[in-house]
């Protein structure tokens, strides 16, 4: 289904901020905003929520700690208990001051790749996706706030570019998806 | 917004937009590159193959052509393996540290030491490998499943932990620095007029559209990896010193390796960040971005860490003579009045004496003496690795097998080799990738910036028309290059003369 986008580009991160305040005090729904670097607080005022993936690092930190001290216990203790300048290898936990370095390293591989691995998945920005900003600009100097008309049904276009001329945009551009 | 007092130095000079700051990091990468940038290539490239000609005929004919004995087992190689993950040290914290700290001054530095962090890393890693004697059996450290008995790899080994931090080490900066350089790349992209190199940065941005959601998920991976980055910097000096401090040999077994080699580390990481960024602002014009308080920060940095590591010199000396141990005596006394003397006044020299030069104000903000500093005190630190590694080994217990350590021609090659590769590298970074982080840099233009810094104090919507004033004034003026060198000459005439900022 064909839907009625708009697209409000602005030549300024705090007009584009005060802007969507405005917009949203007035009940419009932000459904997108482009930038070329990260505005700070603008994602509470158009509903971004906080992200979860430093949840998934410690998870995956966790998965990293759990696999070394197995792997290192079976490996040195049960596999093949070897004789090292006579040090006791009887048991884990006898041993286990020599393993803090490599336990601590593989925690740190596991969180880091993990997360970076995540964060690439969702964000799908992966090798050779195309690249999906309205207009090249918003990578340079342009702020560009995306308006759907279908999650806006109490507003006409018409209305909602009265609305958004009145934020101080710089060019206002509508789109059929 | 956050507000700076008005007598800290302005991060960025001159009257910066958002435009400018795309237009002068990119410009180096859409032109074509400059004479001199063919000739330093080929220069380094020369070096750099000259240097793997040596390493293939190491392995083709052995590690005997280094020059070891019997006597000393370790020279050369592991002198510079921990030479380079030294210098690898400084860019990981100036992202990684700096970042937790929130010092904007990071920002004008952190991609390009952090591309010199790795390509650090890769030459450190290169000597471990070819000590091996069969480069091809270098997997052999990792521990595989294999056919003989079920032997692992020792997990209560020091060079096993060296296994793991480095390669750690390597992985996790390698992508915290690309998850900073995506944007960046797609920012480039968008600009591309060429095909070929619009079809690349397509390829390099994976499609990154800089959505709110996705800058929300930027900014906590890179807090994230900032957090889990800071103690890895710490860990893996602290393991290469393992390497020596927990072997039996006097002069290495010492407790306070870790902390000495970790301070070490970051001052040759940053003596080579100077080095490289002192050239490079020059060459590519980037002197509002990396102007004289960036070197000063810099240099504060290195006269800390130097001062760190002459404490640690003086603590060792002194004991070496409190512990009464005649072997540990004998090694440290060795050390300084034996045949290697003038390695060891070398390294006291560079790394103790010339940091503390940086306490006068003139010479820390003076250009051409950060870089002659620079390069003493990486001279120093390979002195000073020297220093533990051959003259703790070379007089052994035994007076019979006491020996010197010679170098061979191979030994300098590989070694000279690893310097032109590094730069090889540094070099192609520099002609296409963004060399300063643009997202990073345009986020602080407000806080930062000197058209914004002094402005009036009023609200947030008078400093966007502000900025929308600055920007008519100022965009029309064209982007030549003389234009843009009018700009920072202004700039820093501006810094070195005074310090009071000139307002719009």
């Amino acid at each position: 289904m064909a839907e009625t986008v708009i697209y409000a580009m602005y030549d300024d991160d705090d007009v584009l901020k005060n802007g969507a305040k405005k917009l949203v005090s007035k009940g419009v729904k932000i459904s997108e905003v482009f930038s070329p670097f990260p505005i700070h607080g603008i994602d509470p005022i158009i509903g971004v929520k906080q992200t979860r993936l430093g949840i998934m690092a410690f998870i995956y930190g966790l998965i990293g700690l759990t696999l070394a001290t197995y792997g290192m216990r079976f490996f040195m203790i049960d596999d093949w208990p070897m004789n090292i300048g006579g040090k006791p290898s009887f048991s884990y936990m006898e041993n286990m001051l020599a393993f803090i370095p490599i336990t601590f390293e593989f925690t740190v591989l596991c969180a880091a790749h993990g997360m970076a691995i995540t964060y690439l998945i969702v964000n799908k920005t992966l090798p050779g996706m195309p690249a999906q900003n309205p207009d090249p600009r918003t990578t340079d100097d342009k702020f560009v706030m995306e308006v759907r008309l279908s999650e806006n049904t109490a507003f006409s276009a018409s209305d909602l570019e009265v609305m958004l001329k009145d934020t101080g945009v710089i060019e206002l551009d509508q789109k059929e998806i | 917004m956050h507000k700076e007092a008005a007598i800290r130095e302005p991060l960025i000079l001159g009257h910066k937009t958002y435009h400018d700051i795309t237009e002068d990091v990119c410009r180096p990468i859409e032109d074509k590159a400059p004479k001199t940038w063919y000739i330093l290539f080929g220069i380094a490239l020369i070096i750099g193959l000259y240097g793997v000609g040596c390493i293939l005929y190491l392995l083709g004919t052995g590690v005997g052509v280094w020059g070891l004995n019997k006597t000393i087992g370790w020279a050369w190689d592991i002198t510079n393996f921990v030479w380079w993950v030294g210098i690898g040290h400084a860019g990981t914290l100036i992202s990684a540290v700096l970042l937790l700290f929130r010092q904007k001054w990071r920002m004008a530095i952190n991609r390009s030491a952090e591309a010199m962090t790795i390509f650090a890393v890769f030459m450190a890693g290169l000597f471990p490998l070819i000590h091996m004697g069969r480069l091809w059996l270098g997997y052999w450290v990792l521990p595989l499943p294999n056919q003989f008995g079920s032997l692992w790899v020792n997990f209560n080994s020091p060079l096993l932990w060296d296994v793991f931090a480095i390669s750690t080490y390597l992985s996790v900066s390698l992508v915290f620095w690309y998850i900073g350089l995506i944007p960046d790349f797609a920012t480039i992209r968008d600009r591309a007029k060429k095909p070929v190199s619009k079809k690349m940065y397509s390829m390099l941005s994976f499609g990154w559209s800089g959505r709110a959601k996705h800058w929300n998920r930027f900014e906590l991976v890179s807090l994230v990896l900032a957090g889990l980055a800071t103690p890895l910097v710490f860990s893996v000096h602290s393991i290469v010193s393992f390497d020596f401090a927990t072997s039996v040999i006097p002069g290495w077994h010492t407790t306070i390796f870790p902390p000495y080699f970790v301070a070490g580390a970051v001052f040759s990481g940053f003596a080579m960040v100077q080095t490289l960024l002192l050239v490079m602002r020059k060459a590519m014009g980037l002197e509002a971005y990396i102007h004289t308080k960036h070197v000063e920060y810099m240099n504060i940095v290195i006269m800390v860490t130097g001062s760190i590591v002459g404490t640690a010199y003086i603590t060792e000396l002194f004991i070496s003579w409190y512990s009464g141990v005649e072997y540990e005596g004998y090694a440290f006394f060795n050390r300084a009045t034996g045949p290697y003397w003038w390695a060891y006044a070398a390294m006291m020299t560079c790394n103790v004496v010339s940091p503390q030069l940086m306490w006068f104000r003139k010479l820390r903000r003076s250009l051409l003496f950060t870089f002659i500093i620079s390069i003493v005190v990486n001279i120093g630190m390979w002195f000073e690795r020297y220093v533990i590694i051959v003259t703790s080994l070379h007089r052994d217990y035994l007076p019979s097998s006491w020996s010197m350590h010679f170098p061979t021609h191979i030994d300098i090659g590989v070694y000279v080799g690893t310097i032109g590769l590094f730069f090889t590298f540094f070099l192609l970074f520099a002609r296409f990738f963004p060399v300063l982080a643009l997202n990073e840099i345009k986020s602080i233009l407000k806080s930062s910036g000197e058209s914004y810094k002094n402005a009036p104090d009023t609200h947030h919507v008078n400093h966007a028309e502000h900025a929308v004033k600055d920007e008519h004034t100022i965009a029309p003026e064209p982007t030549t290059p003389d234009a843009s060198s009018d700009h920072s000459d202004t700039g820093e005439d501006h810094d070195e003369t005074n310090d009071e900022t000139t307002n719009s």
